[in-house]
């Protein structure tokens, strides 16, 4: 029920906040999608549509950041002196 | 897909298979309280790739399988009416209320081979165009969901208000997810070490409910995402916390959710519903657990326009969806599990919806 899939925005049109509309890219399948609760989304930026709302603008320098970081994730650990010294695990 | 594939990165999900077996060092029970996260959990077998010792039992967060019966009893009986186009998500369609299929329609489904207009929309405002195009009917929304849906639906008021539509009214099923989360901690049969907090729901309320929740029952709870990657680190990242004797609130979910969460989103629903008290289905009543429409906006409310309020059921007693919405028990530790009950004839919500922890360990589960 609670499912949001990214798209990033095509554009944004409307005065009315509750009436904001645009559209949104899947992949390359366009849907319409309402803008009432991210008035701040422009094109190019990456929403979250839950049931028809875009409910947040993504933070993409976050998920590249967190991306980076679990990608890197075992090296840092297994390069540590500290963690070589854990038990092995169970 | 953009932000989708990254975060199903098999080698990122194997780095972080790899950091819980060297973090955990005994054995932990984990909640995610989502019924989306529990269905990438069994869909992509993220189970398999966790040390013997964690185990992740399966929360309530399934809108559709907490909706009470006599709710869908007064959805089924509200599509009937000959004057309504009752309008719904799919998944709500299959769920049976309170009557056996020999008294007349047990779902929304039953009701439309019977002869009712039910559509299926995939946003509330959908509801609202058929209300505007179809001025000599009477058109219901069912307003079923958690804070992720609530503010769509109060669009979808505020829209039909600002249009003048006088045959729009909406079936209100709100439930919210914090008083749940308490209700279940506070339990003395309650086993949950750690929860990983449904990312949807935080886009919208933020984390500081949860913050207190963790800081109330001393758990740690990690707000978390729901692509594999996501999930692992969400697991991750409690076990780490578990392992240090901590119990704070942690955003695994970052790109999606602020601590503040979505202000003009809440707004529309503080516009539009206020708190009060919901049965759960399976689980009971539960304080200041739901949404019901404000004094200003009751002219909208189904219930009050056709005067076919819900009437208390007994639900029936094969199904144990109550222990499992609790995480008491596994779906396959019910005698019905895919016998007497499967998604084609469904004894209890959670073998029906999609999300419902019954029908994913039925589609993907089986031989895990």
């Amino acid at each position: 029920m609670c499912l949001a899939v990214p798209g990033q925005v095509v554009e944004v049109e409307g005065d009315d906040p509750a009436f904001l509309r645009g559209r949104v890219d899947f992949s390359g399948v366009r849907r319409e999608v309402s803008f009432a609760f991210t008035p701040e989304a422009q094109p190019g930026d990456y929403v979250l549509v839950h049931a028809g709302f875009a409910l947040t603008v993504v933070d993409q320098e976050e998920a590249l950041l967190t991306l980076e970081e679990l990608r890197r994730l075992g090296e840092a650990v297994e390069a540590s002196p500290e963690t070589a010294e854990e038990a092995p695990a169970p | 897909m953009k932000l989708v594939d990254e975060y199903r990165d098999s080698d990122v999900v194997a780095r972080l298979s790899a950091g819980i077996r060297r973090t955990a060092t005994r054995p932990w029970t984990l909640m995610e309280i989502c019924g989306g996260q529990t269905h990438s959990i069994v869909k992509n077998g993220l189970e398999a790739l966790l040390p013997p010792g964690i185990e992740l039992v399966h929360g309530p967060g399934c809108p559709v399988c907490v909706t009470p019966a006599e709710l869908i009893d007064a959805a089924v009986a509200l599509a009937a009416r000959p004057e309504v186009i009752f309008t719904s998500y799919g998944d709500m369609l299959r769920v049976p209320g309170s009557r056996g299929r020999a008294e007349g329609p047990a779902a929304l489904l039953d009701a439309r081979a019977a002869g009712a207009d039910v559509r299926v929309v995939y946003s509330a405002l959908d509801a609202v165009q058929i209300a505007a195009a179809n001025p000599g009917r009477q058109v219901v929304f069912f307003a079923v969901g958690f804070e992720t849906t609530a503010p769509g639906h109060a669009l979808a008021v505020v829209q039909a208000e600002a249009l003048e539509l006088e045959n729009f009214s909406i079936l209100v099923a709100h439930v919210l997810v914090p008083p749940a989360i308490d209700a279940l901690l506070g339990s003395p049969e309650c086993r949950v070490q750690a929860l990983l907090a449904p990312g949807h729901v935080c886009t919208i309320e933020g984390s500081a409910e949860y913050a207190r929740l963790s800081a109330r029952w001393k758990v740690p709870i990690v707000v978390t995402g729901f692509e594999p990657v996501d999930l692992m680190e969400g697991i991750l990242m409690a076990v780490r916390q578990l392992e240090a004797g901590q119990a704070r609130l942690e955003n695994q979910y970052s790109r999606a959710v602020r601590a503040d969460g979505n202000a003009a989103a809440r707004a529309a629903v503080d516009r539009v519903f206020e708190v009060t008290d919901r049965p759960w289905r399976g689980l009971g009543l539960i304080a200041n657990s739901g949404l019901a429409l404000r004094e200003a906006y009751r002219r909208f409310d189904a219930v009050a326009r056709f005067g076919a309020g819900p009437e208390p059921v007994q639900d029936d007693g094969a199904c144990i969806s109550g222990l499992i919405l609790q995480g008491l028990k596994k779906p396959r530790e019910c005698p019905a599990f895919a016998t007497l009950c499967t998604p084609e004839q469904p004894l209890g919500a959670p073998m029906v919806s999609s999300e419902g922890a019954c029908a994913a360990y039925y589609h993907y589960g089986r031989k895990v």
